[in-house]
C-alpha cells in the first residue's frame, strides 16, 4: 500500500513542522516593538505595576522556561487569555477562524468554478479569439489590486444595486454565504486568474500527449478523453498551486476582510498587532499556521490520488 | 486473399506558416486478410503520418483526401460516430514509445476496461475476466494483480505487452503498428515480434507494421512498401524486393543493413538526407541522391509502374537498378 505508507510519512512531517512553527511564533512575538505590560498599564505606570504585571504574565522569567510553559499550555489546548477583550484566545479563535475559513472557502470554489472550465475553453481554442479574450480578461483581474477590486464590487454590487450586503457577516449560514460572496469573489478574481493560466498551459502541454492520442485510437468518447486523460493530468501541476495559493488566501485575507467589514481571522489578527495583546497574536499565528500546514497536507495527498508516482 | 483495406490516392496535408506541406503524397495500397505489410522508409518519410491517417488521428489542421476503404466504406468519409467505432473496435493501433503512450496516472486494468466498455457489450465482470485472459494472452504473469498497477511500476517490454493488450481488447481485425519495438531491447523485441505474429495467426488479424529496420520487416513481413518523401516508391513481397530491388532508393536500404556470415564488407549507405517536407526536390525525389540519376528523374515525378507480379516501382531507371542486382545475397 504505497498510499497508507505515504500518507502516514506525509502525517509524522507535520510534527517537525509543528515545532518549528511553536520556535517562531515565541521568538516573532516577542521581537515585536512594544511589551504587552506597557500596553495594559499605559505609559505612565509605576515601576511596581510593572513588576506585578510582569510576573502574573510570567514574563519575568527566562525565555526558555517561558517556552517551556508556552510549549506546555499550547499542548493542553490553553493558548492564554486575550489581554484586551479578558476572554480565553481559543473561544475568540473558535469564533473568529470559522468566517476566515469558510471566506477562503468559497473563494477557492469561486475561482474553481470560473478558471477550470475557461482554461479548456481557451486551451482547447487557443489562438483563437476565444483564447486571446479570455485571457485578455484575466490579466486584468490579475493585474488590479486587491482592495480596488473589491471597492469596485462594493460600489456596483453592494451600494447601487443592493444585490449584496456591504459588510458584517449576518446571521444563520445562508445569510453569511450572502454576505461573504463579494470579499469570496475579490478573492477569487486573482486566484482564478493564476489558476487559468496554469491549468491552461498544462492542458495545452497533456493534449498533444501520446497517451491522448493513444485514447483517441482506443475510439472512446470525447467526453472521458478529456476528462479522464486530459483534465486528471493537467491538473497535477495546477493542484499544487492551487494548495499553495490557499495558503497565501488564508494569511491574505486580512485586506479583504478590512474592505468589507468582515470580522474573520485576519481582522483579529490586525487588532490584536495594533493593541500588543500576544496570547491572541501568538494564538492565532498557531492556529493559521496548523491550517495551512493542513491545507498542504490535503494539496498532496490529493496530488498523490491524481498521481500514483507522487506516493512511491 | 481477401482484401480488407485498400487505400487509394491517399494524400495528407499540414497547414503550415508557408502553405501547406504534403507529408503523405497520392499514397495507394491494398492489404490482405491475416496479411502483414511493412511500411519502410527513413525518419520523415510519411510512413508514421500514414498510418495515423488510415483512422484519421491527425492533428486538427491536417487535410486529408482520397479514400481508405474499411469493409466497403470509406473512413475518411465516416461519421465521427461510425469512426469511434471502428478506432479500437475494428482498427486498434500500437505506438512506438509505450512509455508515454500509456496514460501514468491511470492503472492498466483501467486502460483495457475503457476499451472493452467502448466496444463490447460486456457486463462489469465479464470485462475483468476478459482484461485477466487479454493479459495472459500478452504473457504478462500474475494478471490479476497487475491489472490495478500503474505503468510505472511495467519494464519497458512489459509496458509494450501491455499497450498490446490494450490494443487488442475488443479483437480488432487490423492492428496498426507504429515502430513498436523500436524503443526495445534487442531481446525483447524478439520477444515482442514474435507475440504479434502469434497473435495474428490466433486471432487471424491483419497488421500494418511501420519500422525503419529491414530486419525486422525481413523477419516478420509478407509484404513491403517503401516510402520516401511522402510517396510510396516501391511494393512487393518482402521476398522478391530482397532479392531484387528495383527502385535505387531500395537498394541502398537494403544496402545499407549489416549482415553476418558473410564476407566482410564494406556497409554501403545512401548520400544525403532525407528532404523536408517544405523543400521536396522536383520531378523524382530521389534524384540528389541518386547514383542512377538521369535527365528525366530531375525533370519529371515517375509513374508506378508493375514490373512483375505484385511488384511496383516508380522509378524511371528501374532496369539500370534491375540489372546491378541485390545488394543482399
Amino acid at each position: 500500500m504505497p498510499l497508507a505508507s505515504f500518507i502516514l510519512r506525509r502525517l509524522l512531517q507535520l510534527i517537525p513542522t509543528l515545532i518549528f512553527i511553536l520556535i517562531v511564533v515565541f521568538v516573532l512575538v516577542r521581537l515585536l516593538p512594544g511589551d504587552p505590560t506597557s500596553a495594559i498599564l499605559g505609559d505612565r505606570a509605576l515601576d511596581a505595576d510593572v513588576e506585578r504585571i510582569n510576573r502574573q504574565l510570567g514574563l519575568d522569567r527566562s525565555l526558555v522556561v517561558q517556552f517551556g510553559v508556552f510549549v506546555q499550555s499550547v499542548f493542553t489546548g490553553d493558548l492564554g487569555r486575550s489581554i484586551s477583550l479578558k476572554v480565553p484566545v481559543t473561544e475568540l479563535i473558535a469564533q473568529r477562524l470559522p468566517i476566515t475559513m469558510l471566506l477562503t472557502g468559497m473563494a477557492a470554489l469561486i475561482a474553481l468554478v470560473l478558471a477550470v472550465p475557461l482554461a479548456f475553453w481557451a486551451a482547447l481554442y487557443r489562438g483563437r479569439a476565444a483564447d486571446t479574450a479570455i485571457r485578455g480578461a484575466f490579466q486584468v483581474g490579475l493585474s488590479m489590486p486587491v482592495f480596488y477590486i473589491g471597492l469596485i464590487l462594493l460600489t456596483v454590487f453592494g451600494a447601487k444595486l443592493g444585490w449584496f450586503p456591504v459588510g458584517g457577516y449576518g446571521d444563520g449560514f445562508i445569510d453569511h454565504l450572502h454576505h461573504l460572496f463579494l470579499p469570496a469573489l475579490t478573492l477569487a478574481l486573482s486566484l482564478s486568474a493564476i489558476i487559468m493560466r496554469n491549468l491552461r498551459s498544462a492542458i495545452i502541454g497533456v493534449v498533444d500527449a501520446e497517451y491522448v492520442q493513444f485514447a483517441r485510437a482506443k475510439g472512446i468518447s470525447a467526453r472521458l478523453i478529456l476528462l479522464r486523460h486530459v483534465l486528471r493530468n493537467a491538473l497535477i501541476s495546477t493542484v499544487a498551486l492551487f494548495g499553495l495559493s490557499i495558503g497565501t488566501l488564508l494569511g491574505g485575507a486580512v485586506i479583504t476582510e478590512t474592505v468589507f467589514a468582515v470580522p474573520g481571522a485576519g481582522r483579529l489578527m490586525v487588532d490584536s498587532i495594533y493593541g500588543r495583546d500576544y496570547p491572541v497574536v501568538q494564538g492565532l499565528t498557531i492556529a493559521l499556521a496548523v491550517l495551512v500546514s493542513v491545507t498542504f497536507l490535503l494539496t498532496d495527498l490529493f496530488q498523490a490520488w491524481l498521481d500514483p508516482r507522487v506516493a512511491r | 486473399m481477401k482484401t480488407v483495406l485498400d487505400v487509394r490516392n491517399l494524400t495528407t496535408r499540414f497547414a503550415g506558416p508557408s502553405g501547406a506541406l504534403v507529408a503523405v503524397n497520392d499514397v495507394s495500397f491494398s492489404l490482405g486478410e491475416r496479411e502483414i505489410l511493412g511500411l519502410v522508409g527513413e525518419s520523415g518519410s510519411g510512413k508514421s503520418v500514414t498510418l495515423r491517417s488510415l483512422i484519421r488521428l491527425l492533428p486538427s489542421m491536417a487535410g486529408q483526401s482520397g479514400e481508405v476503404i474499411w469493409q466497403g466504406r470509406d473512413i475518411l468519409n465516416m461519421s465521427p460516430k461510425d469512426l469511434k467505432a471502428v478506432r479500437g473496435g475494428q482498427i486498434s493501433m500500437i505506438f512506438q514509445e509505450p512509455t508515454t503512450a500509456l496514460n501514468p496516472v491511470l492503472p492498466i486494468g483501467l486502460q483495457i476496461d475503457e476499451n472493452l466498455r467502448a466496444h463490447t457489450k460486456l457486463t462489469h465482470r465479464e470485462r475483468l475476466i476478459r482484461a485477466r485472459e487479454l493479459m495472459d494472452l500478452v504473457g504478462i504473469p500474475e494478471a490479476a494483480r497487475r491489472l490495478s498497477e500503474y505503468p510505472h511500476q511495467f519494464s519497458g517490454g512489459m509496458k509494450q505487452r501491455a499497450m498490446i493488450a490494450i490494443a487488442l481488447a475488443s479483437n480488432p481485425r487490423l492492428l496498426l503498428a507504429d515502430e513498436p519495438t523500436t524503443a526495445l531491447d534487442v531481446t525483447i523485441q524478439d520477444q515482442i515480434l514474435k507475440l504479434i505474429l502469434d497473435l495474428r495467426d490466433e486471432l487471424a488479424m491483419s497488421v500494418i507494421f511501420v519500422t525503419h529496420d529491414l530486419g525486422v520487416v525481413a523477419a516478420t513481413c509478407d509484404r513491403m512498401a517503401v516510402m520516401y518523401a511522402g510517396r510510396i516508391v516501391e511494393t512487393g513481397t518482402v521476398a522478391d524486393v530482397f532479392a531484387q530491388p528495383m527502385h535505387a532508393y531500395t537498394r541502398g536500404l537494403l544496402g545499407s543493413v549489416p549482415r553476418v556470415g558473410t564476407e566482410r564488407s564494406p556497409l554501403m549507405s545512401i548520400e544525403g538526407t532525407p528532404p523536408s517536407l517544405s523543400a521536396i526536390p522536383q520531378g523524382c525525389a530521389f534524384h540528389p541522391r541518386c547514383d542512377f540519376a538521369t535527365e528525366i528523374c530531375r525533370a519529371t515525378q515517375p509513374d508506378t509502374k508493375m514490373l512483375a507480379a505484385e511488384h511496383q516501382v516508380a522509378c524511371h531507371n528501374s532496369l539500370a537498378v534491375v540489372k546491378t542486382g541485390s545488394p543482399v545475397r
